[in-house]
């Protein structure tokens, strides 16, 4: 796990886009608290452009500092993001691995219920609950998650189906251990790696799907200050004041290319090294400690 | 053992059929094309299969428009309606019949291609979505014989090159271009070309409905390029990585010591066999095309199948959410079908052997490969 990090550490690639994503993220959670104005507060012209001292990227269609609008505007976005990505990793790797685990019959099913999520477009399905049922944050959330766990499950099924077969797992079950701590100690250690790839791919759908959603008026109600909200509220306004428009596109841009350029790395990672080296097993290791202290008795 | 050293039968000194007479022969040939081809029982049951996808898709759709503890009178006519008009809408909808008889009777009329009228225009909701279901499937015919040869050559020639200058840098871009969700693209692209940098394009795709969106290219130029940089980068890298793997085979390898040489390699014994990745990837970006092409057609205003969506969603227009929901999630069902139809076809070892079976999670795999849609 160490020797994974290091490598990580020394890719530039990775530390582009902990860059990327953690000044975004630092934007996002401290940017209230050093916001020059209210997000709220009419302050200046309508769209007037950067020029004032107080104002470095100009007003919004109602003449609001888009400067403050945008400190404030990466919370909602960026924590609805990872609750969904959170959500649907957890949902989809327990009913993934389970299936995995369990019998044929079982497993088909659970794979042909993800091929008919799977044809919903995952806009659309989130589209259809949500104007149906009303745009409150948890709700949203819940059904972008929805929207990704089929993806999930396929992942933790195919790559739980490629670890059950390995020789440590048997020989865990072999041992007597029961079947969570087979489970939890030899399987979900050895697909962790996909798992936290995914994690990070599904975050830049996430945003691009959360913001999306604000964009087209599905999601934080307007008098808030929200990334897609500015973009959908001053595109009407994009010949005359650019940057209002400019700015939040370029926070979601950053965002999504640094959790990509991290799940990429990842994923380069865990690839050179899990397959190669042979995953390392407690219970193999604690086999071969056993068959070595019964030699050094025997000599 | 005893099978092999055991007297066998010779085996007739020629086949039965060589000594037959040239009249038997077209007989011969009737039967050979008569033969039912391997694979069809596996056709069989994988329509089957698709047809009870679309049953659950159906239930799915009716279930989040009609039968949630939301009343779709109540959303449709919003918070202030009185009683009685809820209980006239509630009528004119079947809303207070049994929801068992309600779905039947939706998907009996949804089975004719017809969902009830649209209750903000009065138009048919079938009539809509046939009239913009024309030109979405225009943008997506663009954008699909745009990206899929670009992706399919750009794969090749940087799984050629692996590991140059060449290809990191497209590897670079590519990881930038799949990163940005689509209307991120879409704002982009209107800033660069028309609007501050290079005002040479339309930013609203004002169709004349009268004429084929194909005739009209100008208004095209900008979803279809947006559409083409969020979904070939995605082909591009699955050809890249299915090439890779294709190269690295043992076959290529003894082609190389036989002398072919390199350009017949590559065209003739590699790319065959790289093909069954890229029919499963392009099946998967329709659904890409479907969800992003939303967005990107209320950018640009485009009068398709999305902004038609959109617009029913925000006044609530039931039956055209159900019409085109519908129709997009069958859509995609009939897609898949046809790329496993189509991948079972160029396969010689699944087209012949009686119970094709398609790798576990072979869609999922590549999804993974591919960095996901």
């Amino acid at each position: 796990m160490t020797s994974k990090l290091s490598a990580l550490r020394r890719d530039p690639q990775a530390r582009l886009g902990l860059v990327f994503a953690g000044s975004v993220l630092a934007m996002a959670l401290l940017g209230p608290a050093i916001a020059p104005q209210s997000p709220l507060a009419l302050v200046g012209p309508t769209y007037g452009l950067p020029g004032d001292p107080g104002a470095l990227l100009g007003y919004d269609y109602l003449g609001r500092d888009v400067l403050s609008r945008l400190l404030a505007g990466g919370r909602s976005v960026l924590w609805m993001s990872f609750a969904a990505s959170a959500i649907a990793l957890a949902l989809g790797a327990v009913i993934g691995i389970a299936a995995g685990l369990s019998k044929r019959w079982i497993d088909h099913a659970v794979v042909w219920g993800t091929d008919v999520l799977l044809a919903f477009p995952d806009l659309i399905l989130v589209l259809l609950v949500v104007s149906m049922l009303g745009r409150e944050p948890w709700l949203i959330v819940l059904t972008v998650a929805v929207s990704f766990v089929p993806g999930v499950i396929r992942l933790a099924r195919g790559v739980t189906l490629g670890v059950v077969s390995q020789e440590y797992v048997e020989a865990a079950r072999l041992m007597g251990y029961p079947w969570w701590r087979v489970v939890l100690l030899e399987i979900l250690p050895n697909i962790a790696t996909p798992l936290l790839v995914h994690l990070g791919i599904m975050l830049t759908w996430a945003v691009g799907v959360l913001s999306g959603l604000s964009f087209l008026g599905y999601g934080v109600a307007p008098p808030a200050a929200d990334w897609g909200l500015m973009i959908n509220e001053n595109r009407a306004g994009l010949m005359i004041q650019p940057w209002a428009v400019l700015a939040p596109v370029a926070m979601i841009g950053l965002f999504a290319l640094g959790t990509n350029l991290l799940a990429e790395s990842i994923s380069r990672a865990g690839s050179r090294i899990g397959v190669r080296r042979g995953v390392k097993s407690r219970a193999r290791t604690q086999m071969r400690g056993k068959k070595r202290r019964q030699r050094e008795k025997q000599a | 053992m005893a099978t092999i050293y055991s007297e066998q039968k010779p085996p007739a000194a020629s086949p039965p059929w060589a000594d037959e007479n040239a009249a038997d022969e077209g007989a011969r040939s009737e039967r050979t094309r008569l033969r039912l081809p391997a694979w069809l029982p596996w056709l069989g049951g994988r329509v089957l299969s698709g047809l009870a996808t679309a049953f659950v898709i159906s239930i799915l759709v009716f279930a989040a428009t009609q039968a949630l503890p939301s009343d779709p009178a109540r959303v449709i006519l919003g918070p202030d309606a009185t009683e009685a008009s809820i209980r006239t809408l509630q009528a004119q909808l079947g809303l207070d019949q049994p929801i068992l008889v309600q779905y039947a009777k939706w998907a009996g009329r949804a089975l004719t291609g017809e969902f009830g009228v649209s209750l903000d225009s009065s138009v048919p909701a079938g009539q809509i979505v046939a009239d913009r279901f024309g030109n979405s499937a225009a943008l997506m015919a663009v954008v699909l014989a745009i990206a899929v040869p670009l992706a399919f050559l750009g794969g090749v020639a940087l799984a050629i090159r692996r590991d140059s200058r060449a290809d990191n840098w497209a590897m670079n871009a590519i990881i930038l271009f799949k990163a940005l969700p689509a209307f991120v693209l879409a704002i982009g692209l209107i800033l660069l070309l028309s609007t501050t940098v290079f005002p040479i394009l339309p930013a609203v795709s004002l169709l004349d409905p009268e004429v084929s969106p194909l005739l009209q290219p100008v208004y095209l130029v900008l979803p279809a390029l947006t559409l083409t940089l969020t979904v070939a980068p995605f082909l591009l890298r699955l050809v890249r990585s299915a090439m890779i793997e294709t190269l690295e085979a043992d076959y290529v390898a003894a082609a190389r010591l036989r002398g072919i040489p390199e350009r017949r390699i590559v065209w003739a014994h590699a790319v065959p066999n790289a093909l069954v990745p890229v029919i499963q990837g392009i099946a998967l970006t329709s659904r890409l095309l479907l969800g992003g092409g939303l967005i990107v057609e209320v950018v640009f205003s485009y009068p398709g199948i999305g902004n038609a969506l959109n617009a029913a969603i925000e006044v609530r227009d039931v039956p055209v959410i159900q019409a085109i929901t519908l129709t997009m999630a069958v859509g995609v069902v009939l897609i898949n079908l046809l790329a496993d139809v189509a991948t079972v076809l160029v396969t010689p070892k699944l087209r012949t052997s009686s119970r094709p079976w398609l790798r576990n999670g072979t869609r999922a795999k590549l999804k993974l490969k591919a960095g996901g849609v």
